[in-house]
């Protein structure tokens, strides 16, 4: 075994670094460069592209620019843009058949515009706002329209007469249904049943079903028990006028579509015989609807149906039913059901305004209905307050008055503010014209509209609310400058006096938004203020925390600068109301998203980070054993963002102690740590390169004081992996910063450490051999301990054989080469110790090289223990060589020693350059080696041999044999 | 063997006029050659006369007069005996609709006690074995359009406790006052009856006004005659307790087929009346009747 006597070979690191560096070809200005090329023209063509094209379209039209060889190569227009080029045209024009109704809405939509806040976004609103708890019931009378029909008991009546009312019997046996005691939720799966049963029967043909279904359905909306429901209820029913009225128009537009698709823009003249009579059939058969509201209802769904058969039907329609309205007694259902014609209206004819305006006329004019006698016998019967009953309009009325408001004129504006003066302020329409009209409108007249509010009565519709819709249009648009802070003044005064804690918040949050955005801290700070007030007596911020929250995120979004921030007195104790973890959490969330994204340079304020500190710390407390990984890592980085942002810029040792603090309070989260030990090793490495590399006392202590700080902080951590590289880092910056006996103690911590490192880790959840982690760590590990010096006491090579014989007691996997693999690689390290003249050095720490001045001791030292380490490569070499299978595994370990001893090796030694050949010869014995590398590698040696003080290779070149392929 | 028989007119809405021809096709579909002993179609249009229960007994004397009466009839032989190839066949045909001497042609109705009707009818005679097969379809005749200008004489009404018939309930009656007009009871059959009511006011609240539309129809001659008055529709206008003051639409579509031009003959009277029915909450029911004449244009 002690067969093999190991001799380095001699390096010079300069001259073999001269020889590397290849000939100095200094290239001329103006020479052809093909990468410069490309990116010229590129700029060029991307520049030109974006002025030439007006299109959306932004990679078109670089043809014109030849130089470019991307965009010839392309012929002018790439592939995607043509496509798209290619594929508006084909979206506007032709209509394939199939998904022709959705395509249809999507135009209709259109027609309105984008900023016309569409109905499918009220209705959610309306559904969630519009709740009650009542029981509700259903009645459904299927079989009542027997008596409308027209010759009753008649035995004259036609066969097909006869046979359809047969049919109708049939179906629903002239069933009365009444679902009594039903849920809200119950009702609305019942409606929505209604509505898959529609289109069922609409499906197996059964129309007159389909119809039935759809009269019934808009009786139900002249049901006004459980009044609370009634806003909800008519969004469900309408669903399915809505879903009704599709199907009708859907099924005649086919009909005309025989041939050829029907234009979207059609005329009557394109509709068929068959189509118009059907159409015609609908029409006729809902004027006979007996009842009124179903009646009006039905005929709105299909109002758009009225296009196949004249012109003006459309134009002549709307008037007649927002007239028939007048009919309708309740003036709740009346009112939706007008906000339903305005819908419909402006949905199929959005130029039809007069319309509209008469329905808000007529409105005006049935508004006096609500203190008729019947309404308010209603009222008490149902016990509903008249606030209450006033707010169940809203949703109608602001739907109303925006289809009015849409883009409409000015004076036709101040028309309406005047006719709505004229009804003695009513409040209700007043909070809808300020929901419904422009925001800059209502925004520039806001002082007009306070003194209206003022002037309403108490006893009807809140106030509260009227400010919370006042609040929101001067949120959005910006009343007169020198108004602003009156109208502050004036609505804070009323939202102060709210007694409801609700009530209070949802208006007070809305104005919230108009304080931040025009005033400073000192404002937003008394709103604050009066909010702790109004929240604090009976816990009541538990029932608004989403009101508390949106505070937050719209002080935040106003307020990017923390110290002013902070400075507000009532921020932090606002902060306090939150006492729900999960809320709180939330809220501190948002604040760090707001730091990190807006506080751009690093900051000392003591006020910003103490009250990050403990908002931090907030987060960080809310962290137990049940948080989730994602969960864990989010906080994390939100804190380390944080912990980014602090600088003491000169003063070291604040920031030092703000990392100690920062250790204290962030304990749980290990990222947060990892983040301390960084910035404290990085806090060392500026101060020595503040000292420009010397360290005076001072500094010195300061730098061994940060040493300690990892060191004690590194343990804490579970992750062993994040513990060996922090190790060896702060090992590394200790050795930077002369700190030897602390560079030791990392380092020997590192080398302890490692038979812990158990055999499999999870990477991203999934269980992993931890083995590569640790050959690369420790490669790393032995690059560092080139220049780490022998301590004095211990023996020499202290730390290597430290190392060597943690890797020779560790458990390494029973079939690898892991352990000889590092046996391999510390060949290297211990070539280049054994140089005259290192390598590397660290500025002002001696490295062995001085320490022994290459004694011959340390030298056969060395070289001993090198021996001993090729002599277990080669014993492995020969458990390999057992078996077939392990060959190939064999070859690779001898090729990889024969490198190293290529390498490092001085193969003027016999002995040595005797087990040179040998390996090559192993390497090649099973034909396991790539012939591709092994031609190199000859072709190398031959070129070495011929190198000065190398001819001995060449010797040893002969002898080495290519592998012939048999 | 399957085969189906149909008629299918030219028209998609079947009406046709006085003069003119009614045109169409004979579709058979059958998936065999199909073996036959002839077609025939028919046209016949016929009023049915009948009597209600109740003057059954009295007017048994003049039985004759509820005879049906004829108004036109035409047979044609589409096709011999033979065979009709496989797959779809259409056969046109074509009815001149014209009267024979002075007979006129109603329009159809459809009535209780009165129907006008006018039929076509196709008949496929088969071998004894297989049924005989006969497809029937009706279709619609408009009256020649009126000559004369149609004066649409609006009237006005108001109706009060004291503007009613019924003087015995008069004092037990709360106050109100209805005001309202007809733009025409001289009407066009394809328009609609419009108008306007409005409540003045009320003493108890207003349950619901409808529009109630009836048909008077006679039958008999002058010896005697049977007169019954039935409700064709009902169409609410006001539900609940209206805005007092706020002019409320009266409008109601006539409906096809159950309404025709006001029609006199020596057998039998077909007239319209509306109704304008009003419901209080104490189930008071207040009826302002306006007979209508209805023609064409």
């Amino acid at each position: 075994m002690a067969a093999v006597q190991w001799r380095s070979s001699g390096r010079s690191y300069d001259a073999e670094l001269q020889r590397c560096r290849p000939e100095f070809a200094p290239v001329e200005f103006g020479d052809y460069h093909p990468l410069k090329a490309i990116t010229v023209t590129d700029s060029k063509t991307r520049r030109g592209a974006r002025k030439g094209s007006t299109s959306s379209s932004c990679s078109s039209s670089s043809s014109s620019v030849p130089p470019d060889p991307l965009s010839s190569l392309m012929d002018g227009t790439d592939p995607l843009s043509m496509f798209a080029a290619a594929e508006t045209p084909a979206i506007t024009h032709s209509v394939s058949a199939g998904d022709l109704g959705r395509k249809k809405r999507e135009k209709e939509e259109e027609a309105v515009g984008a900023d016309f806040e569409p109905w499918s976004l009220r209705r959610g609103e309306i559904l969630a706002r519009f709740t009650t708890t009542e029981k509700l019931s259903i009645n459904l009378f299927m079989g009542s329209d027997r008596g409308k029909d027209p010759s009753p008991g008649s035995s004259a009546v036609s066969e097909k007469v006869r046979t359809r009312l047969e049919e109708l019997d049939d179906l629903e046996e002239g069933s009365q249904r009444e679902l009594l005691n039903l849920s809200q939720q119950d009702y609305a799966n019942r409606i929505e049943e209604l509505n898959q049963s529609l289109k069922e029967a609409w499906s197996s043909d059964q129309k007159v079903k389909a119809l039935k279904i759809v009269i019934q359905c808009s009786k139900l909306l002249s049901d006004t028990s459980v009044i609370q429901f009634y806003p909800s209820k008519f969004v469900l029913i309408t669903d399915i006028l809505d879903t009704f009225g599709r199907l009708v128009f859907d099924r005649i537009w086919t009909m005309c579509s025989d041939p050829r698709t029907l234009p979207e823009s059609f005329t009557v003249d394109d509709v068929n015989d068959t189509a118009k009579e059907t159409c015609l059939n609908w029409f006729f058969k809902i004027a006979s609807i007996r009842e009124l509201l179903p009646r009006l209802y039905v005929e709105a769904a299909i109002l758009k149906c009225n296009r196949f058969l004249n012109k003006s039907g459309i134009q002549e329609t709307l008037p007649r039913l927002t007239a028939m309205i007048r009919g309708i007694g309740d003036p709740l259902v009346a009112a939706y059901a007008r906000a339903y014609l305005c819908r419909v209206g402006i949905e199929v004819a959005p130029q039809l305004k007069d319309s509209l305006n008469r329905n808000f006329f007529d409105l005006l004019g049935s508004l006096r209905q609500i203190s008729s006698e019947s309404v308010q016998n209603q009222l008490v019967l149902q016990r509903v307050e008249v606030p209450e009953y006033l707010t169940l309009y809203s949703p109608a009325i602001n739907w109303i008055l925006q289809c009015i408001a849409y883009r409409a004129p000015e004076p036709l504006l101040m028309e309406m503010m005047e006719r709505c003066k004229k009804l003695g302020n009513n409040a209700l329409l007043l909070n809808s014209v300020m929901r419904a009209f422009r925001a800059e409108f209502v925004a520039a007249r806001a002082t007009d509209f306070i003194g209206m509010i003022k002037d309403c009565d108490e006893a009807g519709f809140p106030k509260h609310l009227l400010f919370g819709s006042l609040g929101r249009s001067v949120a959005c648009a910006d009343p007169p400058e020198p108004e602003r802070l009156t109208i502050l003044n004036e609505a804070w005064k009323v939202v102060t006096k709210v007694r409801s804690p609700q009530d209070y918040i949802n208006c007070a949050e809305i104005w919230v938004e108009f304080t931040c955005r025009h005033f400073t801290k000192r404002e937003v700070n008394t709103v604050l203020a009066d909010i702790i007030k109004h929240m604090t007596p009976d816990r009541a911020f538990e029932d608004a925390y989403p009101q508390l929250q949106s505070v937050i995120r719209k002080v935040l979004t106003y307020f990017h600068d923390f110290s002013v921030l902070f400075s507000m007195e009532r921020f932090l104790p606002f902060l306090d109301m939150f006492q729900k973890d999960s809320v709180r959490v939330e809220v501190c969330r948002s604040i760090m998203e707001v730091f990190i994204k807006h506080q751009v340079e690093p900051t000392r304020d003591p006020v910003i980070l103490n009250a990050m500190l403990h908002i931090c710390k907030t987060m960080h407390d809310s962290v137990n054993a049940l948080t989730l990984e994602d969960e864990k890592r989010s906080l994390s980085l939100l804190i380390i963002g944080f912990i980014r942002m602090v600088s003491f810029g000169r003063d070291f040792e604040q920031q030092l102690s703000f990392c100690v603090e920062a250790r204290a309070s962030f304990c749980n989260l290990e990222a947060v740590l990892v983040q301390l030990i960084h910035t404290v090793n990085t806090l060392a490495m500026e101060t020595s390169s503040v000292m420009r590399g010397s360290h005076s006392r001072k500094t010195a202590a300061f730098v061994r004081a940060c040493a300690a700080y990892s060191f004690i902080t590194v343990p804490s951590l579970s992750s062993i992996f994040s513990r060996l590289s922090l190790y060896l880092l702060s090992g590394q910056v200790a050795l930077a910063n002369q700190c030897l006996s602390q560079a030791d103690a990392f380092l020997k911590a590192a080398v302890s450490l490692l038979p812990e490192v158990p055999r499999s880790i999870s990477v991203e959840g999934k269980l992993r051999s931890s083995e590569s982690f640790l050959l690369d760590f420790i490669n790393n590990f032995l690059s560092t301990l080139l220049v780490v010096p022998d301590h004095p006491e211990h023996g020499v090579l202290y730390l290597v054989r430290g190392l060597l014989n943690m890797v020779q007691d560790y458990t390494w996997e029973e079939s690898g080469d892991a352990k000889v693999r590092v046996y391999i690689s510390a060949l290297p390290l211990l070539a280049a110790m054994s140089q005259e003249t290192y390598l590397y050095s660290i500025p002002k720490v001696d490295s062995n090289e001085t320490l022994y001045g290459g004694d011959p001791k340390f030298l056969s030292e060395i070289n001993k223990l090198c021996e001993t380490l090729i002599g277990q490569v080669l014993d492995h070499l020969k458990t390999l060589g057992r078996d077939e299978q392990s060959a190939r595994r064999q070859a690779a370990m001898a090729f990889s020693l024969f490198g190293v001893l290529l390498a490092h090796g001085d193969l003027r030694n016999n002995k040595l350059s005797q087990l040179f050949v040998n390996l090559w010869n192993l390497s090649h014995k099973h034909g396991h080696c790539e012939t591709r590398v092994s031609v190199r590698t000859l072709e190398f040696l031959k070129h070495q041999s011929q190198q000065a003080d190398m001819s001995h290779l060449s010797e040893a070149v002969q002898r080495l044999a290519l592998q012939t392929r048999t | 063997m399957s085969v189906t028989l149909d008629i299918r007119l030219k028209r998609a809405n079947k009406v046709y006029h006085e003069g003119e021809v009614v045109a169409g096709v004979i579709l058979l579909v059958c998936k065999e050659a199909l073996q036959h002993h002839g077609i025939s179609l028919s046209m016949e249009g016929l009023v049915n006369l009948q009597l209600s229960s109740k003057s059954v007994g009295v007017f048994e004397a003049f039985y004759n007069s509820v005879k049906p009466i004829q108004l036109i009839s035409s047979n044609i032989e589409v096709a011999k005996a033979g065979k009709i190839p496989g797959g779809r066949t259409e056969i046109p045909f074509e009815f001149p609709l014209t009267t024979k001497g002075n007979k006129v042609l109603y329009e159809t109705y459809h009535g209780v006690f009165v129907n006008i009707q006018y039929m076509l009818r196709c008949d496929m005679k088969r071998s004894l074995l297989a049924k005989d097969l006969s497809r029937s379809c009706e279709f619609i005749v408009h009256s020649q359009p009126q000559k004369a200008k149609v004066v649409r004489t609006p009237v006005s009404f108001t109706i009060t406790p004291d503007t009613l018939q019924n003087s015995k309930e008069r004092s037990t009656l709360p106050k109100f006052l209805v005001r309202g007009n007809l733009d025409a009871t001289n009407c066009v059959i394809s328009q609609p009856l419009t108008g306007e009511v409005v409540v003045e006011n009320s003493d108890v609240p207003i349950k619901s006004i409808e529009l109630q539309l009836v048909r008077v129809e006679t039958c008999g001659c002058a010896e005697g005659y049977a007169r019954d008055a039935t409700e064709i529709q009902n169409i609410q206008i006001a539900e609940g307790d209206v805005c007092h003051g706020l002019p409320i639409p009266i409008y109601m579509v006539f409906p096809r087929l159950f309404i025709c031009p006001t029609l006199e003959t020596t057998n039998f009277k077909v007239e319209f009346e509306v109704n304008v029915v009003m419901m209080l909450h104490d189930d008071h029911l207040i009826t302002e009747n306006f007979p209508l004449k209805l023609c064409r244009v």
